[in-house]
């Protein structure tokens, strides 16, 4: 039985792994910043939940150790690697990193332009009334 | 058996560790690098598990836990910092 959870847990550490190799496959090949981001955040946490399920597994079904701190750890990487990854790809887009030339559709190029120009408005708004006063 | 497979996704995690470590010094944006970074993070995180698995001790999952939380806040400091200049902006 111990032999039988010991290779399921070394087969989920194995098939990590390999997600995580995919993953740094698609961060090399992958053309401009969003799509690299994609390959970063999305396959790489799923290797990592791999792998620490399978630590999990292991500690809990072989050595008989149910630990908490590495089910904390799995829940914090589930929660924080896709927050991570938005907040870079947010920041790329804002700083003006260029997209693929050949990516079709960008729907967020006319909702920014609105919301800088909204802006824009409401503060020479507030100026001219500031100096009428 | 399980010794071996622990030992190969050993490998297999430094290989891509090292495919992080080519976008991070390649570029060609700071975001790049920071995805790059944030990766890398999270397979040092895994790698620090397969080793912990492999010498049957808990004494590691602290580490894990720590580095976690160090990479989190850190892509989140260089996202702020790249779009608004600051990391802390005072009012």
């Amino acid at each position: 039985m111990n032999d039988l959870w010991s290779a399921a847990s070394g087969l989920m550490v194995l098939f990590g792994s390999i997600i995580s190799l995919f993953s740094a496959f698609g961060l090399i090949r992958l053309p401009d910043v969003y799509l690299r981001s994609h390959a970063a955040t999305k396959s790489a946490t799923l290797g990592v939940l791999f792998i620490l399920t399978g630590a999990f597994l292991y500690f809990a079904a072989v050595q008989g150790q149910f630990s908490v701190k590495l089910l904390l750890g799995i829940v914090f990487v589930f929660l924080t690697g896709p927050v991570a990854g938005h907040l870079n790809a947010r920041a790329a887009y804002r700083t003006g990193v260029g997209m693929w030339d050949r990516s079709v559709r960008d729907d967020l190029k006319a909702a920014l332009k609105k919301e800088r120009e909204e802006a824009e408005s409401k503060r020479t708004e507030l100026i001219r009334r500031s100096e009428a006063d | 058996m399980m010794n071996s497979m622990l030992e190969i996704s050993l490998a297999l995690l430094s290989l891509a560790a090292a495919g992080c470590m080519y976008r991070l010094l390649k570029g060609p944006s700071i975001s790049d690098r920071i995805a790059a970074l944030d990766t890398i993070g999270i397979l040092l995180l895994s790698m620090i598990a397969v080793l912990g698995m492999l010498e049957g001790t808990s004494a590691y999952f602290d580490i894990i836990l720590v580095i976690g939380i160090v990479t989190f806040i850190g892509t989140t400091a260089f996202a702020r910092y790249i779009e608004r200049g600051a990391v802390l902006e005072d009012e």
